[in-house]
């Protein structure tokens, strides 16, 4: 077995789905941020497994620009969460609905 | 053969521990075992000779990502925790369908596919330098950008997290409405307050007795 660049794709396409199962099934916001995360990441092994079969850097910048994109998620969004735990009591996404009225 | 076994223990513990991240019902152990996922995507990272973004990754994501994660849960406490009510049956299998079709479709479209190896690189395929050499280059703009994001989002993060909530009138509806709970007397505390819901009559207070006297 030589582990090539679809291994690689492929562990990306399970991670992707199994974020997308916990975005969609989960309730409390803070394990929403962790699961797209996990969402993220895959997209980053994703990339950075077509810049190494191709041979170019392009991968890995965009790679890097996904990552501070990340980062910068995490932060608003755990701002959010904490806000939103100050004013609410429970923390429930499926209860958040003070800007839909 | 040391990079296939590494391979196969690297993507063991990734979606090992994403799958943790997922099912567990304790908000520290899911954002424990994202840490571990991250650690194991790094060694994917390695494995892809980019050792840059390996670094990268477990600096930025394993240690701050992950710290702050840590931090906000255990400020929260028991309100990390997921809500425990019923979800319908219907949401968990079109979760499941939605999940299992896009990773089915994307791993059968791969394999399908014969790719050959990639072509052999230089050591100093993801390197430090070469990674600078692109983005103080080609990709300026794309840098520029993301620094001024991230300047965007500290500012951001400092705002949300420092102020807060402005007091409100009586009258004045909030953007966030608390709910109260509504509150289930039970029968004995309503009989028990109907009990004392004597007419209090006083006669005369100290101070009226000491004019007197």
């Amino acid at each position: 077995m030589h582990v090539g660049v679809q291994w690689f794709v492929s562990v990306s396409a399970i991670l992707f789905g199994i974020g997308l199962y916990g975005v969609f099934t989960r309730r409390s916001p803070l394990i929403l941020l962790l699961s797209v995360e996990i969402m993220l990441n895959a997209c980053n092994l994703a990339l950075i497994s077509f810049s190494r079969y191709l041979g170019q850097q392009s991968g890995q910048v965009f790679a890097l620009v996904v990552m501070a994109v990340a980062a910068s998620e995490v932060v608003v969004g755990l701002g959010i969460v904490v806000a939103v735990a100050r004013r609410k009591g429970d923390l429930d996404v499926d209860r958040l609905t003070g800007l839909r009225h | 053969m040391t990079y296939d076994i590494l391979f196969v223990v690297a993507s063991v513990v990734a979606i090992s521990a994403a799958l943790m991240v997922v099912l567990s019902g304790n908000p520290f152990i899911s954002s424990l075992s994202l840490i571990a996922n991250l650690i194991a995507l790094a060694t994917f990272y390695i494995l892809l000779q980019s050792d840059f973004l390996a670094a990268a990754q477990v600096i930025v994501y394993a240690g701050a990502v992950m710290i702050m994660f840590l931090f906000v849960t255990a400020y929260l406490g028991g309100r990390a925790d997921e809500p425990t009510r019923q979800r319908p049956w219907w949401q968990t299998l079109a979760a499941l369908v939605a999940a299992a079709g896009i990773a089915a479709e994307i791993v059968f479209g791969v394999e399908r596919e014969s790719f050959l190896h990639g072509p052999v690189v230089s050591d100093a395929f993801g390197a430090p330098q070469a990674i600078a050499a692109s983005f103080l280059g080609r990709y300026l703009l794309a840098f520029e950008g993301t620094s001024v994001l991230l300047l965007i989002a500290a500012v951001g993060g400092v705002v949300l997290a420092t102020r807060r909530p402005a007091p409100r009138g009586a009258d004045e509806p909030g953007a966030f409405e608390v709910e109260q709970p509504v509150r289930v007397q039970s029968l004995q505390s309503s009989v028990m307050q109907r009990e004392t819901e004597f007419e209090i009559v006083r006669s005369g207070t100290g101070a009226d007795e000491k004019d007197e006297g």
